[in-house]
């Protein structure tokens, strides 16, 4: 398991931590945050290429805050990939393994069954410069995994790969965690990658770790507006109270769930629209003026003013063109109660 | 024009000397002798370059610390000065009265007048063209590759040597070449510390004083003509094999 204690560093115009992590064995962590936000200097103080400010790392039950990477046991995949450009396909793979003391044929065995998990067998005597994005970030995962780590770090692996490699990425790399007795801890600002990939998350701001726990934990219960905002709720409220009861765009909430100066927040995606009211029973629903349309691909982004709150709302494009809205026209908007989340 | 004006003094100079002139200046054992010890003692100013500028550069490269711009215009003294006052200043360090000096003298090392002290002279102006040019070398490395070659397992030297040196061995014999060209165009610091034994340039001036310009110029094409071709092949051997594919 991965345990940090109040890691901290002082950078010239950024201050990262204190930060207290724990990672359990075999876990896959995905630790969110928007770019800039202090993830990848976390990565490299776990691996060794960072030295803290302060604070300490445990790996394994063993403090190797000032243990020399070489001897840390854990590998990194950056999201350039960093192959070694001067070395061929099994060159790079094969680059860690004469530090690796247990040589053995069950260690080569398993070479031989990384190799072929990620379909790089035909590829081993070609230069790395000849091979597309997603066979190099197979190739930088390959190396990293033939060493055997502990732990591995994955650098947003998936975000510099096209998007038509990156699922085969995803797949692949939550094939590896099922197969591979290795805790992964991935950074990342795509919470759908934590979506399918993660068994717990972290969400970092600006330094600060603002909370961490299961997947679920962390996307229905944000502890605060900045974790909201990144985890997709982009529709934020605060509710205001009249009389006995608390309203946010004029729809009443229940009073029990929430208390004034606290947050209730939507994602895009949970929110139906219509010309008319009718929606499933249950659903909350207001009524408000189609402000814009935007399509974007099989989809349409469009926000309504509800009594002076704008709503995002993500819908499918036919859905929407079936409806025949058009913009400033008076139009319905529902969810589901459960949909709403309070922070 | 720029071309023009480096190379027309250059072949007037190489087309004045007949066959003959050239024919009888090689066979001179002085000129052979003189050109010999220029290459020789260049090579080994290019060599202490390498040995000593390596870690330098790649100190300079991947660190940042107090003082660093500092250390970087000290490296480049040596091009700017004029270089009669690096031979005075050596000269100064290496006399009886000096205790550096005294201490050579006393393990059996003499500057004055001798092969020891040329090099010394020449690697004194060939240092900051090896340490920047591989300083650049090590610089277009990524830091990432050789972090992810530690994580691998492999050491600060491992690493070194498996990753940094492969990706910059072309910079490096490139230093090598450009501070050895240095070093072998050095005349007004090797002058004042060892005008015997005689290196190319200082034999050049001495037959252009005592005989003209017609005895000095047979010495200066052959040692054009022999460091072309060194320096090519040099370059050959560094250039990228396969780049048209």
């Amino acid at each position: 398991m991965i345990r940090i204690n109040q890691l901290t560093y002082q950078f010239p115009n950024f201050t990262l931590g204190p930060i207290d992590l724990h990672i359990e064995q075999q876990e896959f962590f995905i630790l969110l945050g928007p770019t800039g936000s202090g993830k990848t200097v976390i990565l490299e103080s776990i691996a060794g290429l960072q030295k803290p400010h302060s604070g300490d790392i445990f790996l394994f039950g063993k403090d190797v805050t000032r243990v020399a990477p070489e001897n840390r046991q854990v590998g990194i995949v950056y999201q350039d990939q960093a192959l070694f450009p001067h070395l061929t396909v099994q060159e790079n793979i094969e680059f860690g393994l004469r530090y690796q003391k247990n040589k053995t044929k069950a260690s080569k065995a398993v070479l031989a069954g990384i190799i072929d998990t990620l379909g790089l067998a035909r590829h081993l005597k070609k230069s790395t410069t000849k091979l597309s994005g997603g066979e190099k970030q197979r190739v930088a995962l390959a190396r990293a995994l033939a060493i055997q780590p502990q732990v591995l770090l994955l650098d947003e692996p998936l975000s510099a790969i096209d998007p038509c490699f990156r699922s085969d990425i995803q797949r692949l790399l939550r094939q590896l965690h099922e197969t591979l007795p290795t805790t992964f801890l991935m950074v990342t600002h795509d919470f759908n990658e934590a979506f399918y990939l993660a068994d717990t998350v972290g969400v970092i701001s600006k330094g600060i770790l603002e909370q961490t726990g299961t997947v679920e934990e962390v996307f229905q219960r944000p502890k605060n507006k900045a974790v909201g905002e990144f985890v997709g709720m982009q529709n934020i409220f605060t509710p205001q109270r009249e009389g006995r009861s608390l309203y946010f765009a004029g729809l009443r909430i229940d009073a029990e769930k929430t208390s004034e100066g606290r947050n209730v927040g939507l994602r895009p995606e949970d929110i139906t629209v219509g010309t008319t009211h009718s929606f499933p029973d249950g659903f909350m629903v207001g009524r408000g003026i189609l402000q814009s349309m935007t399509l974007q691909g099989f989809g349409c982004e469009m926000t309504i003013d509800c009594e002076g709150s704008t709503f995002l709302v993500h819908g499918d494009k036919g859905n929407i063109r079936d409806k025949g809205l058009t913009i400033g026209e008076q139009i319905y908007l529902g969810f589901h109660p459960d949909a709403v989340h309070y922070f | 024009m720029v071309l023009l004006f480096i190379l027309l003094p250059l072949f007037e100079m190489v087309s004045q000397p007949s066959w003959n002139d050239l024919r009888e200046t090689i066979a001179d054992e002085e000129v052979r002798s003189a050109i010999f010890l220029s290459l020789t003692c260049s090579a080994s100013a290019a060599a202490i370059s390498f040995i000593f500028g390596t870690p330098m550069a790649y100190l300079l490269a991947r660190t940042d610390f107090t003082g660093k711009k500092v250390v970087e215009s000290m490296i480049d003294l040596p091009i700017m000065i004029p270089h009669p006052v690096i031979g005075i200043a050596i000269l100064s360090l290496s006399g009886r009265n000096h205790w550096l000096g005294q201490f050579f003298q006393d393990i059996g090392i003499q500057l004055l007048g001798t092969k020891t002290g040329i090099i010394t002279v020449l690697t004194f102006v060939a240092l900051p063209f090896y340490i920047n040019t591989a300083k650049a070398g090590f610089q277009a490395v990524p830091c990432r590759l050789e972090q992810v070659a530690r994580s691998l397992g492999a050491g600060q030297s491992a690493t070194f040597f498996r990753i940094t040196v492969p990706l910059t061995w072309r910079h490096m014999i490139t230093g090598f070449i450009m501070s050895m060209a240095r070093a072998i165009s050095e005349f007004g610091a090797v002058v004042i510390v060892a005008y015997h034994p005689m290196i190319a340039p200082v034999l050049m001036y001495e037959r252009f004083t005592a005989y003209g310009l017609k005895y000095s110029q047979p010495v200066a094409v052959w040692l054009i003509l022999i460091c072309l071709v060194l320096f090519l092949l040099l370059r050959v051997v560094s250039s990228p094999i396969g780049k048209k594919n």
